[in-house]
């Protein structure tokens, strides 16, 4: 059943015809034409797909886009504003921490999530929240040494 | 000496039968022609392009799959170019305007086709300084190459940019001179770290993966598989799915497909199609495989032999100083977290495949074959990989997506899913090693007998001094490529990260270190004691100094852990330090110190993150991973139940470069790994004393190991 859906994408108002019981994955890849989400796995277990709905990081290939109604969603096209990268997205570059840059869109949003309820985090604790996102390129280190040095420059900022 | 006006004759005659002769102009003629002989062209033409602004194209068949030889090529090409880094464009991976490869594996890329593109920069610098010349009327002697400019030395002023002198087209002057590289005091770009240059893409989402690539009018297949490797399709039936609106459905011989302008919508009608297959019986499962494989494998042949092996076996056995030891491994997933994808558009009689594969010119050619397409009416496109591991030298999904093109007459895109990708996989082999080895009174390796069925022998050749030694290898073999296929394995296995060495490392590493504890060594003197080659030594004791090691005889209880290899021509020694829970089995690596000598280093920051990435990424292999079927039944088709390294187990990493200019740049993507299973055997033992024979060494495993011992 196709029903008229609205949220926001990005800072942007999005108006879709679609059958809501959708994965977002899908509707944003091939309906949106957002390729920066990714498939990795389809069943939640991965993390490459995470965006941001309404303030939290899920899983796009399980989250139906009924579940998106009404709400705002970013995805790593909407990380960087006005041209500016996010400081995530500039410490990920400073560490070096990507390789094939597969997982990387889901690593950012998930940090970023994480970072705006959890400002000030441990190490360990951002290890434990990034545990279900996997990289194959093994840049685990970096990834921490990157939302580790991000964490500390938007507290020094706010 | 130069031939002002002369042309790269032997290419280009080679090119074209001693035809016409294109003098300017971009004609993809000269790489076919070079493709066609298999080897790296000589005309410099083939590697890069100097537009008239100056920028400058690079043209490579190695493709970047996260290892990041977009950026090390560049830096390679702008160093003997003697043009600034930021200058360069990058063509990684497409057929049409990339000079012939074989494909990206082996970590070849800096040692095998540096060398060929340094060379051509190189020979272009020369040339320009030539053609400068001639416009400046000042010699080659008196003048400067450098940022993309020839200026005269004396008067910096009277100058001529390098796109004056290319005007974006072919050169066609060859110069008599023999290429001269810099030397690495010369060095303003190799050598140093620069960030990577598809940081802002791969950090914004912009970077594109062949799953990305989008184009007008194109159907998104889902293709029917069997339910086990060797089972045929008895009966099907397409009515449900065919009720779908908007749905195609093909069948061609093997292959069964549904298509849609819409993925979920594929999915769902392959869903829908009903099929029968008839089963094999399994020969083997988990378990049961090291029988089968050693039972199947046929006859050894020798790697490496000296001494007398078997009279040293002999007088060992009857004074009962033999160590004789059996290792084994599973099969190990690539899993890499892009499943393998491919466009493919076929217009005009030619087609054109965007695919995700570390062997475009391969590639192209099975597609040429399954289409029945000359090889130059077929062109692979390769845009970035979201991993490879050598996973992606198997090329299915190019085919199917080629195919299922030219059935329907649209575009198609074949990506597999999760569970297709674990099926489809071509796994690193389930492998069996057997040692036996003695040692003399003075801790010396006195036999050193070693056969390994179905690893290959990458990793089994020793740089241990022993005085009597027999390396045999059976199953496979990296120079009998066909051995590969035709093995007692039940299913698809191909190369994965290091192949072969990963298994023989392990096994090598961890008996030295019995011998080492049989003789109450400590494992570091152990190693000295029996190495002649200073390289090794070297590395060992640089690795053992950054980790701040103390000498003590395993098992110490400390939990630490030494292992050393030689891979793609780097030489590696990693310490480890882990903690095993007794009541659990688990085993938690705390920290690991790896050293590597490499010769010269082209990006010092990039040889580090590989040597991390092949460190975590084998805490798999090492601990958890192991594939789990029954026959051609693949039993793991998730990320759920077949566990790859998360943040949680990966330690602070600390690496260091050894220095060593003498040596041309030798691989740096896999030799990191080699040594992960093996060094992480060696603390486990030293933690408990329990000596593990088999990889992944699950918390299960640990525990028996250590239930065993205290028996």
């Amino acid at each position: 059943m196709k029903k008229k859906i609205h949220f926001g994408l990005n800072g942007h108002p999005v108006a879709l015809d679609a059958d809501d019981e959708q994965m977002l994955l899908w509707v944003l890849r091939t309906d949106l034409n957002l390729t920066g989400t990714k498939y990795g796995c389809g069943e939640g277990q991965c993390g490459a797909c995470t965006v941001i709905v309404g303030g939290r990081a899920v899983r796009a290939c399980t989250t139906a886009l009924k579940h998106v109604a009404g709400k705002e969603v970013v995805t790593i096209e909407g990380l960087a504003r006005d041209g500016k990268l996010h400081p995530l997205q500039q410490a990920f570059i400073d560490h070096g921490a990507f390789q094939c840059g597969y997982c990387t869109s889901g690593m950012l949003l998930e940090a970023s999530a994480f970072l705006r309820e959890h400002p000030k985090p441990s190490r360990q604790e951002i290890s434990a929240h990034m545990e279900r996102n996997l990289c194959r390129c093994g840049t685990q280190q970096r990834v921490l040494d990157a939302i580790e040095s991000a964490a500390a420059q938007i507290g020094a900022a706010s | 000496m130069s031939r002002a006006g002369g042309i790269s004759r032997r290419s280009l005659f080679k090119a074209l039968g001693g035809g016409i002769v294109v003098l300017i102009g971009l004609d993809p003629l000269t790489t076919q022609a070079q493709d066609a002989g298999r080897i790296y062209p000589e005309d410099f033409n083939a590697y890069l392009v100097i537009g008239e602004n100056g920028r400058v194209t690079v043209f490579s068949g190695k493709i970047e799959m996260g290892q990041g030889v977009l950026t090390s090529q560049a830096q390679m090409a702008a160093e003997e170019l003697g043009v600034e880094l930021a200058a360069i464009d990058m063509v990684l991976g497409d057929t049409d305007r990339c000079p012939w490869d074989m494909g990206t594996f082996g970590s070849l890329t800096t040692r095998m086709f540096g060398p060929a593109l340094r060379t051509a920069a190189a020979k272009a610098r020369q040339t320009l300084l030539a053609l400068g010349s001639a416009k400046l009327g000042v010699p080659v002697a008196e003048l400067v190459a450098k940022g993309g400019v020839i200026s005269v030395a004396a008067q910096p002023g009277r100058k001529v940019r390098y796109g004056e002198l290319s005007k974006g087209a072919r050169i066609a002057m060859v110069l008599d001179e023999k290429a001269l590289l810099r030397s690495v005091s010369e060095f303003r770009v190799m050598g140093s770290s620069p960030k990577r240059l598809d940081a802002v893409e791969k950090v914004t989402g912009a970077a594109k993966y062949a799953a990305d690539i989008r184009l007008p009018g194109m159907l998104y297949a889902c293709v029917l598989r069997a339910p086990m490797h060797g089972a045929t399709l008895t009966h099907l039936d397409t009515a449900q799915a065919e009720r779908l609106d908007g749905i195609t459905l093909v069948r061609q011989a093997d292959l069964v497909a549904a298509l849609h302008a819409d993925p979920q919508q594929a999915a769902l009608a392959l869903g829908r199609i009903k099929a029968n297959w008839s089963t094999p019986v399994a020969k083997a499962d988990t378990q049961s495989i090291f029988d089968y494989i050693a039972a199947n494998s046929g006859e050894p042949k020798s790697v490496a032999a000296r001494g007398d092996a078997a009279g040293a076996r002999a007088v060992a056995a009857s004074a009962a100083r033999l160590f004789e030891s059996r290792y084994t491994k599973g099969y190990v997933a690539h899993a890499a977290i892009e499943p393998h994808a491919a466009l493919a558009e076929i217009s005009n009689g030619k087609a054109t495949v965007w695919a995700s594969t570390q062997t475009p010119f391969p590639t192209r050619d099975h597609i040429a074959k399954a289409l029945q397409f000359e090889t130059r009416n077929v062109r692979v496109i390769t845009p970035f990989l979201g991993g490879g591991f050598g996973g992606k030298s198997a090329d299915g999904q190019a085919v199917e997506a080629a195919r299922l093109a030219q059935l329907t007459g649209k575009p198609v895109q074949v990506a597999w899913s999760r569970s297709e990708e674990f099926f489809n996989d071509s796994f690193d082999p389930a492998a069996v090693v057997t040692v036996a080895s003695s040692l003399d009174p003075n801790g010396k390796i006195a036999l050193w007998d070693y056969l390994v069925y179905a690893a290959g022998e990458r990793g089994a050749e020793s740089f241990y001094d022993a005085a009597n030694l027999r390396i045999r290898s059976v199953g496979r073999s990296m120079f009998d490529p066909a051995s590969a296929g035709a093995s007692a394995h039940p299913f698809a296995v191909g190369p994965w990260r290091a192949p072969g060495a990963n298994m023989n490392v392990f096994a090598v590493e961890s008996q030295i270190d019995i011998m080492a504890s049989a003789a109450g060594m400590d494992p570091l003197a152990f190693r000295l004691r029996n190495l002649s080659d200073a390289r090794m030594r070297r590395v060992l004791q640089t690795a053992a100094d950054a980790f701040g090691y103390q000498a003590g005889a395993a098992p110490s209880g400390r939990g630490i852990g030494l292992a050393c290899s030689i891979d793609a021509g780097t030489y590696v020694a990693t310490l480890a330090e882990v903690e095993v829970n007794r009541a659990s089995g688990k085993v938690k690596v705390l920290r690991i110190v790896c050293a590597q000598d490499m010769g010269i280093v082209v990006n010092p920051e990039g040889a580090r993150m590989q040597m991390e990435g092949g460190l975590a990424m084998g805490l798999g292999y090492a601990l958890s991973e192991e594939l789990r079927f029954n026959g051609g039944d693949i039993l793991d088709r998730s990320f759920a139940s077949y566990q790859i390294p998360r943040f949680s187990w990966v330690p602070r990493i600390a690496t260091v470069l050894v220095k060593n200019d003498q040596v041309a740049p030798q691989g740096g993507g896999e030799p990191s790994i080699t040594t992960t299973g093996a060094v992480l055997a060696n603390a486990v033992f030293d933690a408990t004393g329990a000596r593990l024979f088999h990889l992944p060494m699950t918390a299960d495993r640990v525990l028996a190991a250590i239930a065993a011992k205290s028996r």
